[in-house]
């Protein structure tokens, strides 16, 4: 099913929508508020994008020096090329240690990885520790949203949710309620699990650990509870330097929630005497992204979800009809590098109107890259046959002046006379919900040759 | 001099022939006659070419012909180039680039002779400065590419004028378009840090009796966005009327905008919807004289 049939469905209850939208608006109304407070903010991007830009042209440098650093460190360091590898190789951490019980803290790439059902078909319990994601994954959903990921349900429905799954009672969605029954129930699980899992917002080079930013301090419970930690991180998280972290912690909070910073920036650095740490470095498609010119900067991407926040066709989609791990205007434009046939659709999920490149505080040219994928779609996937054959026929027709001109005649001819059920009906999709313009009795042309003949 | 005042002769004694047979046609060689009185005036000759996108031309004259006025009014030597078609953006905008080039070529063909390319759609204007780079970039090119301008922007960057002397006595809502808006920069958008300003408003603003209302969401996009509003119906409806209900409750009377595509989508809705609303280009409300 493609976006807009999704897409479709999301909107057959509007009131949902409605109160989906003012969500999301909201926290973009954070973020634009807090950035605000910031003197320099746009410069403070211009930073974020260059310092990106630098890493994504001497990436396979910096990469060897994080490896060599984190080693130092005592980190082992591994290197997955797919979702495949970096599963195996996690599975290969945790038959060593016999583990079967993993806690983790949110990673997208392990959603892209889709590592959750490859561990759990092995017998092991991943339980996801941020809210949000454990509330999804009670209800067997993939995240809306890489920040919120959670977004599309509302406190009544987790009520539900949790009355079924946790135990709890009827509250009518008393938010501090069922965060508390979460607390008590995640507790537990962290208290009982072998392993935990990070995803890593930033690794710099030059001190070859990982920081991880988080709301709730899961990442941190987790990991100072278990005898192992594992890192998952794309090839992309590296950035040069410890201190350039004061242009990205900056704007990552500030773009994602509005808050001035995350309430837990966590430095893990080493292992803990007696414990094991572990990166897993993780191509993944990400390396040919980088080869194509024109997309290769959707890799300064921080994960902050700006873009799905300000995008209005997110705000009222939801991220589920994206059908990728990365929703909203980021990915559709990292899904179509990924598998082209599956996600074209998603390129063509925008009006285009700039918002996401205007909020991403790594200023990645984001709609511009969903304008080049239409046109490597268009070329490359078949396309139906009535869209086509339209285009196609306007491309000759505009072209042509007298052509065009015979056209638009005949067009505004058929509009004015032919009667209403021959223009509403289902092939004008146009006129479902809108009503065409009132044709006039002259174009502009004619009535620009009346005028200066009777001028 | 000498030659312009032989040349000013000869054209009036062809006007006034022209006049006496009641057929006075405001043809190439009086317009340059006009242009070369300014040329001796300001020691420089500005030549426009109007460019009148297709859906204007087709389905909104009264647009092409608001802009055409007022551009008359506020002493340009305006010219149409015959044979003008589109710019190519809906071909574009739906990956249908290489399909475009026919017409981007006609347009350049069209306008390259002119010192400025006016039109009454950012969205268009836009079109042509960003992606007419599938084109080889010869000097044709890169002089339509750099010399076009949306209505708003000529009028207040190159004209150096605000206040038009129009009057519209009604409370306008102002949409901002995109394309205009964060393509073309015509004003300051609400994501990006930094001072305030506002091409149309500045127009809106000078226009005696109109009060501009100011909206919640100052500019959200209404979902047109080309072979979007059909393939992407229900949510570009939705967000249509998203930003009509956001107009209503500020007590809007006449929705405004540089980009009549986004307003035939609204005018669509609002039509349909029988919402009490008008809509209108932003052309349409600077050549208006109403009375207060």
């Amino acid at each position: 099913m493609n976006h807009a049939k999704k897409a479709e469905i999301f909107n057959k209850d509007e009131a949902k929508v409605n109160w989906h939208d003012k969500a999301l608006w909201y926290v973009r109304e954070k973020r634009d508020n807090s950035a605000h407070k910031v003197q320099g903010w746009e410069y403070l991007r211009e930073l974020g994008s260059a310092i990106k830009a630098n890493v994504l042209s001497n990436l396979d440098e910096y990469l060897i020096q994080f490896e060599t650093n984190a080693q130092k460190n005592g980190i082992k360091v591994h290197w997955a090329s797919n979702a495949e590898e970096h599963n195996n190789i996690i599975n290969s951490i945790l038959e060593k240690h016999n583990a079967k019980k993993v806690v983790k803290s949110k990673s997208m790439l392990t959603e892209e990885c889709h590592l959750n059902p490859f561990l759990e078909k092995k017998g092991i319990e991943v339980i996801d520790t941020d809210l949000g994601e454990r509330i999804v994954q009670l209800a067997k959903e993939p995240p809306s949203h890489i920040v919120l990921p959670a977004i599309h349900k509302k406190k009544e429905e987790v009520d539900v949710l949790f009355q079924e799954h946790l135990g709890t009672k009827p509250s009518q969605g008393n938010p501090e309620y069922l965060v508390s029954e979460a607390r008590k129930h995640l507790r537990n699980k962290f208290l009982n699990a072998d392993v935990a899992i990070t995803g890593v917002n930033f690794a710099p080079a030059d001190t070859g650990g990982v920081v991880v930013c988080t709301n709730e301090g899961n990442a941190d419970m987790g990991v100072h509870l278990a005898k192992v930690h594992i890192a998952c991180m794309g090839i992309e998280k590296i950035i040069p330097k410890e201190k350039h972290l004061g242009v990205f912690l900056r704007l990552l909070a500030r773009s994602a929630t509005g808050q001035p910073i995350t309430t837990y920036s966590s430095h893990f650095n080493k292992p803990d005497e007696g414990k094991e740490m572990h990166i897993v470095i993780v191509d993944n498609g990400r390396t040919e992204q980088l080869g194509r010119e024109d997309f290769r900067a959707s890799l300064h991407c921080i994960r902050c979800g700006a873009c799905m926040n300000t995008c209005p066709i997110y705000r009222r989609s939801g991220g589920h009809s994206y059908d990728y791990a990365i929703p909203g205007p980021i990915g559709s434009i990292l899904s179509p590098g990924k598998d082209l046939k599956k996600h074209s659709s998603l390129p063509f999920a925008s009006t285009l109107c700039g918002s996401c490149s205007n909020v991403c505080p790594v200023k990645i040219n984001i709609h511009e890259q969903l304008y080049k994928w239409r046109q490597v779609i268009v070329k490359e996937q078949k396309q139906p046959i009535v869209k086509k054959s339209v285009l196609k026929i306007a491309g000759v027709v505009l072209s042509k002046p007298k052509l065009y001109g015979f056209a638009g005649k005949s067009a505004r001819f058929v509009l004015k006379h032919a009667p209403r059920f021959m223009i509403y009906n289902k092939l004008n999709a146009w006129g479902k919900a809108r009503d065409l313009p009132e044709v006039k009795n002259e174009n502009f042309d004619e009535w620009y040759k009346k005028r200066n003949k009777n001028g | 001099m000498i030659i312009c005042s032989v040349y000013y002769i000869i054209l009036q004694l062809f006007k006034n022939k022209q006049e006496r047979t009641g057929h006075l046609r405001i043809n190439n060689r009086v317009i340059s006659y006009l242009a070369c009185k300014k040329a001796i005036n300001n020691n420089k000759r500005m030549k426009v070419g109007l460019f009148i996108p297709c859906y204007i031309n087709q389905l909104y004259p009264q647009v092409g012909i608001a802009t055409l006025e007022l551009l008359e009014k506020l002493g340009v030597d305006v010219y149409y180039p015959k044979n003008q078609t589109c710019c190519g953006q809906p071909l574009g905008n739906s990956g249908y680039e290489e399909d475009s080039k026919g017409a981007c070529r006609l347009f350049v063909e069209n306008f390259k002779s002119y010192d400025y390319i006016v039109g009454p759609s950012g969205s268009c204007i836009y079109h042509v400065k960003k992606h007419f780079d599938i084109l080889e970039q010869t000097q044709d090119v890169i002089n339509v590419r750099n010399n076009a301008y949306e209505l708003c922007e000529f009028i207040v960057k190159i004209l150096g004028r605000t206040d038009l002397g129009a009057s519209f006595p009604h409370k306008v809502g102002l949409h901002k378009s995109c394309h205009g808006l964060r393509g073309l920069k015509l004003g300051s958008c609400s994501e990006v840090m930094g001072d305030h300003y506002s091409t149309e408003e500045d127009l809106l603003n000078n226009v005696k009796g109109l009060e501009l209302m100011s909206l919640n969401r100052k500019d959200e996009c209404c979902g047109f966005g080309g072979t979007f509003s059909v393939f992407e119906e229900a949510i570009s409806t939705k967000m249509g009327k998203d930003r009509i209900n956001d107009h209503i409750d500020s007590n809007v009377e006449v929705i405004t905008g540089a980009d009549h595509s986004c307003l035939m989508h609204l005018e669509g809705l609002i039509n349909r919807n029988k919402q009490p609303l008008k809509v209108m280009h932003i052309a349409e409300i600077l050549n208006s004289q109403t009375q207060v």
